[in-house]
């Protein structure tokens, strides 16, 4: 299958999405809610390109190229001025939602802009609703974290105040997964704290690094089809056995 | 009884017709929620007891009329008539007259009446505001008068919680012609009748259909959507709470001609009433064997189910209404995988909203002939649309496609309220625009208004006059969206956020010339880059009121202005002493204290302590006008 991508007839897989194919070729664009983990959904908006077909005659529509499949003789361009006008004003008004978003503030100067011509949101936070974390966590099968309320007032939350009994077991995927690094944790040399629950952590007795909390490592063992014991040393401690083992040996 | 076999359903039908005629009068009060909410059920309970003393012979549904006759007066509640501002209605057939603002004392002289002792009461007539003459029915009434109801046709005539008043007058011709064709023929009719979704976008509810039909996927599902959630739209609130076995007949000649066994309907909670009656139907289809396994002996089954939203608007949009039925958070999801292949639990699924499901029967009854010789060439058949705000008459009414605005506003709105000059016309809900005067004369269709930049849509209909601000009118539907919004995408919910904030800054003489550039900024952002329609369309009552009233946003601007008189920052209210009687009523009405004066000498506001709410403005008797906006 054959597509136009930026003026150049590129040979596409059928099934795939746009976006992976722009990437396939070396062109940068946006795409804050895309992960690689997880299905895409569309959210932010920042992946847009143009597409038009030889027989729209001149019509021509934005798409999200993280959702679009491609299809034979599809003509896409990733920089045209619709694109990047349309890119550049989400992008002014991300900056007014997350100033302090790094990466929005990357983006943001890509499309010249230094500062956003928008009145910043008051008590601005780095979240940008992307939903990468809430999908991070669905996919570890946890379900734990989801997006409340709507419209301005949306943010991403632990489900009805449900106080200590939450399906969170401290994992931090959602941390670790997000593009802007709003997820707040800490982390002292007995507990872990994250979405206001705290966990006790597990350490190796050997090596003595932080396993995880003791929730997270019997959901992953579970998961995992593995012994509760295996998660008991760190991976360290397992190749040092390992190692001991394979010197007896020789 | 349980229907085994077509042929014992028309058998029925001709029975229940026959006790049909044999009615002699046929009395219904009108039971929808504006006139329930006037105090129709006290009329209706009223009226029972009285005809019952004057010893008439009365049936209160239709099976009791069975053993009578000719001598019997059949009263029942009936679903809304549509000229809700003249609640309680009363209509009685044969008669054709109509009694408006009915109270319970009232009911003796409409007995009175029918006992022959005297003519109709002409209070509660109806009085042409422009000629004065007494009209005593629909055929005369020009709000009636100029409709064509098809969608309509039962809402008024017939007890919406009886199966047999509806198998009475028609229902269920069109499934009967329906079981005897092929889903294939069925999709043709619907096709070449030109029915068009009602719900909004206007897709060919043929082809959608016919692209269900060729989905290889099972099981498909049939769908209502019911959670209209347009600001004073009410029109398939109507249908539902007053032919609720239409859309259910509707939605079961959809699921036969897909082979579909599983519909709901997604009524919004708001609608308590409509959940009622739709329930009841279904119960009522159900043990009738209309409904459920094996319909009609035909080995066909399909159960509907009513599910209810949760009041957020954004539901009524096809994907974000499936997303809730399956129990999941109401967000739409891009649609370049269609519905009608990926829909409900990823699997075929044909939406179709209340009032296009109520078209269908009488599709398949009368044939796609009948259907597509009404309207236009490419909007045929007629719609309905909820005629409010500073109109005459307000209320239900349906035309056929291609009426042309200044006939729905004017010869069946009956004008302006005060025959004050006409200012705009807001059509299409949020998501649609507003209509200057110059495009009065304008055919109402799918196509033409979208070339206007306002839409359809399900098809609300908001007269303003001159004493609406249009920039207020925009930030009225930002303020609504900002609001409803499901705040998935970025560009409608950051773009609502900051259009709020821009249109605001605009109503508060704030605004420069910079400011409209950046709302059309945020619009085009907002129409190019949003997910679903909701978003991509939000952005239209700003654009259309720049559009054709870019002087009034100009005039805040630059003159910080408001002609209109209506934004508050920019206005101030004055008592014009040489009209000003000194007769108190501003002065008691005003909740800030601000009005200073003595009794029959002319009264002063004091600015210091106005809050410019307007009440002195609202209560002072037009026959002085004394306060007057500057």
């Amino acid at each position: 299958m054959k597509i136009t991508l930026n003026g150049k007839q590129i040979e596409v897989n059928p099934g795939e999405y746009l976006l992976s194919v722009i990437r396939r070729e070396g062109i940068e664009i946006p795409a804050l809610c895309h992960h690689d983990a997880v299905e895409p959904v569309g959210a932010c908006r920042l992946c847009i390109v143009e597409i038009t077909r030889p027989e729209w005659e001149g019509w021509s529509r934005l798409v999200t190229s993280c959702l679009y499949p491609v299809e034979e003789g599809l003509i896409v361009e990733t920089h045209s001025k619709l694109v990047s006008d349309t890119r550049a004003t989400l992008l002014d008004m991300q900056l007014a939602r997350c100033p302090d978003a790094e990466i929005i503030q990357k983006w943001a100067k890509e499309y010249g802009i230094e500062k956003t011509s928008f009145p910043v949101r008051e008590d601005a936070d780095k979240c940008i609703l992307c939903d990468i974390c809430v999908r991070i966590c669905n996919a570890v099968g946890r379900y734990a974290i989801a997006r409340t309320s709507r419209g301005i007032e949306k943010v991403v939350a632990v489900p009805l105040e449900l106080g200590e009994d939450q399906a969170c077991i401290g994992c931090l995927s959602c941390a670790h997964a997000c593009p802007t690094g709003a997820i707040e944790w800490k982390e002292d040399s007995n507990t872990r704290t994250i979405w206001g629950l705290t966990f006790t952590l597990e350490k190796c007795p050997v090596t003595g690094e932080v396993l995880g909390t003791p929730q997270q490592l019997d959901h992953f063992a579970k998961k995992a089809g593995l012994s509760r014991d295996y998660f008991t040393k760190s991976d360290k401690a397992h190749k040092h056995e390992t190692a001991k083992k394979f010197v007896k040996i020789i | 009884m349980v229907f085994q076999s077509v042929e014992q359903l028309i058998a029925r039908k001709k029975e229940l017709e026959a006790i049909r005629n044999k009615v002699k009068r046929r009395i219904v009060v009108c039971a929808g929620t504006g006139c329930v909410a006037a105090g129709s059920l006290e009329v209706y309970d009223e009226l029972t007891k009285q005809l019952k003393e004057a010893n008439f012979e009365i049936s209160t549904d239709l099976m009791s009329c069975a053993h009578r006759n000719g001598s019997t007066h059949f009263v029942s509640p009936s679903g809304c008539h549509g000229y809700c501002q003249m609640g309680p209605l009363l209509q009685v057939e044969p008669d054709d007259i109509l009694y408006m603002q009915v109270k319970p004392k009232d009911v003796g002289g409409i007995i009175a009446t029918l006992q022959g002792k005297q003519p109709p009461d002409t209070k509660l007539l109806y009085k042409d505001p422009h000629t004065g003459a007494i009209q005593k029915g629909r055929n005369e009434i020009n709000f009636y008068a100029k409709q064509e109801r098809i969608a309509l046709k039962n809402c008024g005539f017939i007890d919406p919680e009886s199966l047999e008043d509806y198998l009475a007058n028609g229902g269920y011709n069109g499934l009967i012609k329906a079981l005897s064709l092929s889903g294939k023929e069925i999709v043709d009719i619907v096709t070449k009748s030109g029915l068009r979704g009602r719900g909004g976008a206007g897709f060919s509810t043929g082809k959608k259909w016919q692209s269900a039909l060729q989905a290889k996927a099972e099981p498909k599902y049939v769908l209502c959507n019911g959670d209209e959630g347009d600001p004073g739209a009410f029109m398939d609130r109507s249908i539902m709470e007053g032919d609720p076995f239409k859309v259910l007949e509707g939605m079961t000649i959809g699921a036969w001609a897909l082979q579909s066994q599983r519909g709901y309907i997604y009524v919004r909670k708001e609608y308590p009433l409509a959940v009622k009656r739709l329930q009841k139907a279904i119960n009522e289809l159900e043990k009738a064997g209309l409904l459920g396994d094996n319909i009609l002996g035909t080995g066909f089954s399909f159960k509907v189910t009513i599910s209810r939203g949760g009041g957020a608007f954004v539901c009524g949009e096809s994907t974000a209404l499936m997303r809730s039925i399956e129990g999941k958070v109401g967000e739409p999801r891009a649609k370049y995988t269609r519905s009608v292949i990926k829909g409900l639990y990823d699997c075929p699924t044909v939406l179709n909203n209340v009032e296009t499901w109520a078209c269908v029967p009488l599709i398949l009854e009368n044939g796609w002939e009948w259907f597509a010789s009404k309207g236009t060439k490419t909007s045929t058949g007629t719609k309905a649309f909820s005629l409010v705000g500073k109109v005459k008459n307000t209320g239900l009414v349906e035309v056929p496609m291609g009426t042309t605005l200044r006939q729905i506003i004017f010869d069946i709105g009956g004008g302006i309220i005060g025959d004050r000059p006409f200012k705009a016309v807001q059509t299409g809900g949020p998501s649609g625009g507003c209509l200057p005067e110059q495009l009065l004369d304008l055919p109402v269709d799918f196509d033409t208004l979208t070339a206007n930049g306002s839409m359809m849509g399900s098809g609300g209909m908001i007269v303003m006059d001159c004493r609406n601000c249009m920039v207020d009118i925009a930030k009225y539907f930002v303020h609504f969206l900002l609001e409803e919004s499901c705040g998935k995408c970025t560009p409608c919910r950051e773009g609502l956020r900051q259009l709020h904030y821009l249109v605001t800054l605009v109503t508060e003489g704030k605004g420069d010339e910079n400011t409209i550039k950046q709302i059309e900024r945020v619009c085009h952002a907002m129409k190019e880059g949003s997910l679903c329609s909701l978003g991509k369309d939000a952005p239209n009552p700003v654009l259309s009121t720049l559009k054709y009233f870019r002087e009034e946003w100009l005039q805040h601007i630059q003159e910080k202005k408001c002609v209109a008189g209506v934004c508050r920052a920019l206005i101030t209210y004055w008592i014009n002493p040489e009209k000003c009687t000194g007769c108190l009523i501003c002065g008691r009405a005003c909740p800030q204290g601000a009005i200073i004066g003595e009794k029959q000498k002319p009264h002063r506001i004091d600015p210091a302590k106005c809050d410019k709410c307007g009440v002195c403005y609202t209560v002072c008797p037009e026959r002085f006008s004394a306060v007057e906006i500057h």
